[in-house]
């Protein structure tokens, strides 16, 4: 079993799938119970490559191996290490609950509503265990098709529109990321006389600087245009605001991840020249700055609720790519954790939105207002994913942004002095929204006998929030998931790292001045 | 162990149970709950205090590993000692009073269970600010009474007034912990832990300007969060909350949160004489600033709120001048008398059914005896009249700053002349002459009384407690000169501002308005609290707001960035469109096409081969 486990993981969705096709499209409710059924027991299976990993392994665990396409070397290669058994909890958790969530929001082709979803998880599950960059490649593109169609059939006014943006931009940014591991697969060739897909054989590779700077472009449109990074953000509100609730969640919760995670796992350790030249990481850094700052304030200014929140996602991505590009655990590690946190704090603002869009059938803030007065519950709950999202001590928020920031500083004082305006900004946009949608009277008749949450809503909420709090209290299961695999990363990428960095640690102790001092700066 | 933990998790537990199930409780229970919790971290805290044996160093306890990243770690660390004693006695003492106060006040309020679970959370919080062991512990207590105060000042969110107060505060503070967060992250990099024992220990020899630069982003944090200039603003808005939530947050506890913490890192700062000197001047300037604010102010919780800025700036300057027993002895004092006076302005917006200006008041100590004896208590503490309790800390912080710069020390005094007199104006204005108003004044019930009785004697006798003297182990102050001239004037300042009052409201009345008509301008600009508010608003909201939307959102984002992307979109539809034209589904003309592509390509191999 646990041979085989990751796989029966990855297709498990798939075959959910394969039995939900069997259903007569008549039956709805028979549809959705199993949806749903088979989404739980998508993230039950999960579970176990929680209690089963050894944390205090170095290299990928559960590892599957075997040819595929002989022919071009590629393989079937899957296994986990710490940053990826965390997306893929992520993905399973998060994937479930958008189910649930869409019980009673989609009404028009629920069949193939909840076949796009489960074939989604797959192909989200994939990206993340993929070991073989060719196989990496399939699921990315197999994600792109599911969440095409979600918006383009399931969405708002301009989903066609939001549709073909978000297919458009995805679709040139993955050629070109295509163009870069096809330059590593022929180097690879010239070099080793064969030819193999694996990363751990690319990683073997010897390139020169430049050509490793042209690859790390090639790979960074492609990432930072799903992350995504300014400037190339403006598929996002087009596509959150036309998707439906449970695609919303899903496409901040996970799929923005899928980028962040591409530089972790492929950026960093297969350019690793190229990932510490001054002018790329100036750039990235850069980039991810404005990104919090701008995003923040652009947030600010919006009328409609979703967009605000997508916005308010740009500006958290930021924090998550500086963390990367600080290129210290502390910044790293810092940056995994705050993409969970950002799958479940966004997550929840997304449900808060879905469900009094279900009721109303409006985004706009201004068609809100007093809601606390008619939806205590709702209140709550958003008032918990407020502050998870702004960074509350003791929510989750709080450790992602703090370590984040912890290792900008020691990489670059100013990085974190700016970065930090965008925490100030950040809970500037919540309260405001808060103020505009909960507070004060109610101002618009049609709110005035609103449901509150029902049973079902709070099932979906409840679990979210068990979550923040929990990494918010004690973070410790995850820092130690993460350390081996960060350490790996940050190794490679500066050998040597950790040799200074322990003697820095003794120095540092009571006592003895300063040595610290040059272990933060690089 | 003495299980520290208790302490805090008490309040935490009564959040808890009132907050998931106070909806389906009682009264009577949400009550017990919400007292009953503090008043078992009350007992806790003196049961602690006599449980410790040996006073010379910190008692930690150490319970989990709460952040573990490579290097850093930072502990669930809590730890008591002769500071956190005094902070600790006084959060849960004048907090419990200010529990029991509001089970009268707030009697006819809705959402009553949320109020008490929202005042035990803030417990929660302050008592944790008080107990950590490290700094970003007690920044998450920090955090979290800040979070309370925005919940507490929107407590009747209905009123936009009241929300935007509350916004106003978590932003402000926001900019606070700004200073706050790089401090920390320089400390970790400077000192590889941001524990308090690891860091003091290792202040000896660290760059001194980096010491500084911590010293000072750790004092922007205390300005948001304790009022300071440039960071003060927040806190008259504030009062749109309750009146208990005025007395316990920005009073008695929260707002002395940014004096603990500085006190709290007085290594860092005895380290740092410059920062120490920028401690003394922006507590000396907010001190005398607000205090003129307060002298015309005709709200009565904006009086009181000025004040508090005005005894805050008090604090750091005792901090700065290097007093800091003084500052923490004032802090425990100033939370007496300033939390009796908030609670007795309450019990008089009680009885007048929810007025708060001065003007509609008057004549109401026939009406309200008890509420005004106690509140003359407070007057003549706040005013440093001898023997009562702020004589003796305002009096030991001004000795330090006389010792430390006599022009300080002036304007002190001065600060507490007009403290004297904008107190008994209010005073004055509220319970002498005769009433001015319509409702139908009434003294408050026991319940409310009892906790102001309470105060009054600490606020009278609390001068007594020997608070420098238990803290001097901490501290290490140099026992200052004594000089009698000094006292004596800052005595005579005191009582001359009560004089000037009682000559202004009660023996000559019209002479106040007289002086007001004829420096119109000076009394405008004063009433309108220098314009501050409006300069921010000016400088700084607007920008951000136009700024954002104007040119980011709609130029950057929708013009240029969205702009060339749908630019390229549409130049591809119109190279679409013109190949389009090929595809004319006429058969002669793809005949045309074939013929003509078939000559080029021939022409083509041709030229081709020729050049070969």
């Amino acid at each position: 079993m646990d041979r085989h486990l990751l796989s029966i993981v990855l297709f498990a969705p798939l075959a959910g799938l394969l039995v939900l096709l069997l259903i007569p499209s008549s039956n709805r409710t028979l549809i959705r119970v199993w949806a749903n059924v088979a989404a739980f027991a998508g993230f039950l299976v999960s579970l176990p490559l929680v209690f089963r990993f050894d944390k205090s392994a170095a290299g990928f665990q559960f590892v599957e191996s075997m040819d595929w396409i002989p022919s071009l070397g590629v393989k079937y290669a899957i296994g986990i290490d710490g940053i990826s058994l965390l997306l893929v909890m992520l993905t399973t958790v998060v994937g479930f609950l958008a189910i649930l969530s869409s019980w009673s929001a989609i009404d028009t082709h629920v069949k193939e509503y909840y076949a796009m979803f489960l074939l989604q998880q797959t192909g989200i599950i994939g990206v993340f265990v993929a070991l073989d960059f060719f196989l990496f490649y399939v699921f990315w593109e197999v994600v792109l098709v599911p969440m095409y169609f979600i918006i383009g059939v399931w969405g708002g006014p301009r989903k066609l529109y939001a549709a073909i943006k978000f297919f458009l931009y995805t679709v040139a940014g993955s050629v070109l990321m295509l163009l870069g591991i096809l330059t590593l697969y022929f180097q690879h060739y010239q070099q080793f006389g064969f030819y193999t897909f694996e990363i751990a054989e690319l990683m073997k590779l010897n390139l020169p600087l430049g050509l490793e700077r042209w690859v790390f472009w090639a790979f960074f449109i492609g990432f930072a245009i799903k992350v995504p990074m300014f400037p190339f953000h403006t598929w996002l509100p087009d596509a959150h605001v036309e998707a439906p609730t449970a695609g919303s969640v899903i496409l901040a919760s996970i799929l923005l991840k899928m980028g962040t995670y591409g530089f972790i796992r492929f950026s960093l350790p297969l350019l690793p020249k190229a990932s510490i030249d001054q002018t790329i990481v100036g750039v990235l850094a850069a980039l991810s700055i404005v990104a919090i700052i701008y995003g923040a304030m652009v947030s600010l200014m919006q009328q409609d609720w979703k967009k605000l929140v997508a916005y308010s996602s740009v500006s958290h991505l930021g924090f998550c790519t500086l963390g990367i590009f600080a290129l210290n655990p502390n910044g790293i590690a810092g940056s995994v954790i705050q993409q969970i946190n950002h799958g479940i704090s966004t997550g929840m603002l997304f449900l808060i939105i879905g469900i009094v869009y279900e009721r109303r059938h409006t985004r706009e803030i201004a068609e809100y207002g007093g809601l606390g007065h008619v939806m205590p519950r709702y209140a709550t709950v958003f008032a918990i994913a407020m502050l998870s999202s702004a960074g509350l001590p003791l929510l989750n928020g709080f450790i992602g942004e703090f370590t984040i920031l912890q290792g900008a500083f020691e990489a670059n004082r100013a990085w974190a002095g700016f970065a930090v305006v965008g925490v100030v900004l950040g809970a500037a946009y919540l309260l405001w929204l808060y103020q505009r949608t909960i507070l004060g009277q109610v101002t618009n008749a049609k709110n005035l006998h609103l449901p509150d949450l029902n049973l079902r809503e709070m099932a979906v909420f409840l679990p979210l929030i068990a979550w923040a709090i929990w990494i918010g209290v004690y973070p410790k299961p995850y820092f130690d998931v993460l350390e081996k695999p960060v350490q790996q990363i940050v190794e490679r990428v500066r050998p040597g790292y950790y040799q200074a960095g322990t003697a820095n640690a003794r120095a540092a102790a009571p006592h003895s001045p300063s040595a610290a001092l040059e272990g933060g700066s690089r | 162990m003495l299980h520290l933990w208790l302490i805090p998790a008490l309040p935490l537990a009564g959040f808890l149970i009132n907050g998931l199930a106070g909806r389906r409780l009682p009264k009577a229970l949400v009550n017990a709950v919400g007292i009953g919790s503090v008043a078992l971290s009350f007992l806790w805290v003196l049961k602690t205090v006599l449980a410790v044996e040996a006073w010379d160093a910190a008692h930690v306890e150490r319970y989990f590993t709460w952040i573990e990243s490579g290097d850093f770690r930072v502990g669930f660390d809590l730890a008591v000692d002769r500071l956190s004693t005094v902070m600790l006695l006084v959060v849960t003492g004048v907090g419990l009073l200010i529990h029991i106060y509001s089970a009268g006040y707030m009697a006819h309020e809705g959402g009553y269970y949320r109020f008490f679970a929202y005042l035990n959370l803030f417990m929660f919080f302050m008592l944790l600010l008080v107990l950590a062991a490290n700094y970003l512990l007690l920044f998450v207590g920090w955090e979290g009474v800040g979070l309370c105060s925005y919940l507490l000042i929107g407590f009747w969110f209905l009123k936009k007034s009241a929300s935007n107060a509350a916004n106003k505060a978590f932003i402000v503070n926001r900019i606070g912990d700004f200073g706050f967060l790089l401090a920390m992250f320089l400390m970790v990099v400077t000192f590889g832990s941001l524990d308090f024992g690891t860091v003091f220990g290792a202040v000896e020899g660290k760059p001194p300007g980096t010491l500084t630069l911590i010293a000072l982003l750790l004092m922007l944090g205390a300005a948001g969060k304790s009022a300071q200039v440039p960071l003060y603003v927040w806190l008259p808005d504030a009062m749109e909350g309750p009146t208990p939530v005025s007395a316990l947050i920005h009073a008695a506890t929260m707002v002395t949160a940014g004096v603990y913490m500085v006190s709290r890192s007085w290594l860092l700062y005895t380290h740092a004489p410059g920062a120490l000197e920028v401690v003394a001047c922006v507590g000396l300037f907010t001190a005398v600033f607000s205090a003129t604010i307060g002298l015309v102010q005709t709200d009565l919780k904006k009086i009181f709120a000025y004040s508090t800025v005005s005894q805050l700036g008090y604090m750091f300057l005792g901090l700065g001048v290097g007093a800091f027993s003084a500052g923490i002895f004032h802090l425990m004092t100033h939370a007496f008398f300033k939390a009796l006076l908030f609670l007795g302005a309450g019990s008089v917006i009680h009885a007048l059914a929810g007025e708060q200006d001065i003007r509609n008041m008057g004549g109401l100590r026939k009406h309200t005896p008890w509420t005004f004896l106690t509140l003359m208590c407070a007057g003549v503490a706040i005013a440093g009249i001898p023997p009562f309790s702020g004589f003796h800390s305002k009096d030991a912080i001004l000795l330090a700053a006389l010792h430390h710069a006599p022009w300080m020390y002036w304007v002190g005094v001065i600060t507490a002349a007009m403290t004297a007199f904008y107190v008994f104006r209010a005073l004055f204005l509220t319970f002498f002459g005769r009433y001015r108003g319509s409702a139908h004044p009434h003294e408050s019930p026991a319940v409310m009384l009892a906790p102001l009785a309470v105060l009054a004697g600490l606020s009278l006798a609390g001068g007594y407690f020997p608070v420098t003297h238990w803290l001097d182990p901490v501290f290490h102050t140099e026992e200052g000169s004594h000089a009698a001239w000094a006292v004596w004037t800052s005595v005579a300042a005191g009582l001359s501002g009560i004089a000037l009052a009682y000559l202004f409201y009660v023996a000559r009345p019209g002479l106040a308005d007289a002086l007001a008509s004829s420096l119109r301008g000076l009394y405008t600009l004063i009433y309108n609290k220098y314009f501050v508010d409006e300069m921010y608003d000016t400088a700084v909201v607007r920008p951000v707001v136009s700024g954002s939307r104007g040119f980011l959102w709609k130029v950057v984002d929708a013009g240029i960035i969205d702009g060339a992307v749908n630019g390229i979109g549409a130049r591809a539809r119109d190279i679409g469109g013109l190949l389009r034209l090929l595809q004319s589904g006429n058969i002669r003309n793809y005949a045309a096409w074939v013929v003509a592509g078939s000559i080029l390509m021939i022409l083509g191999i041709g030229m081709w081969g020729g050049a070969r």
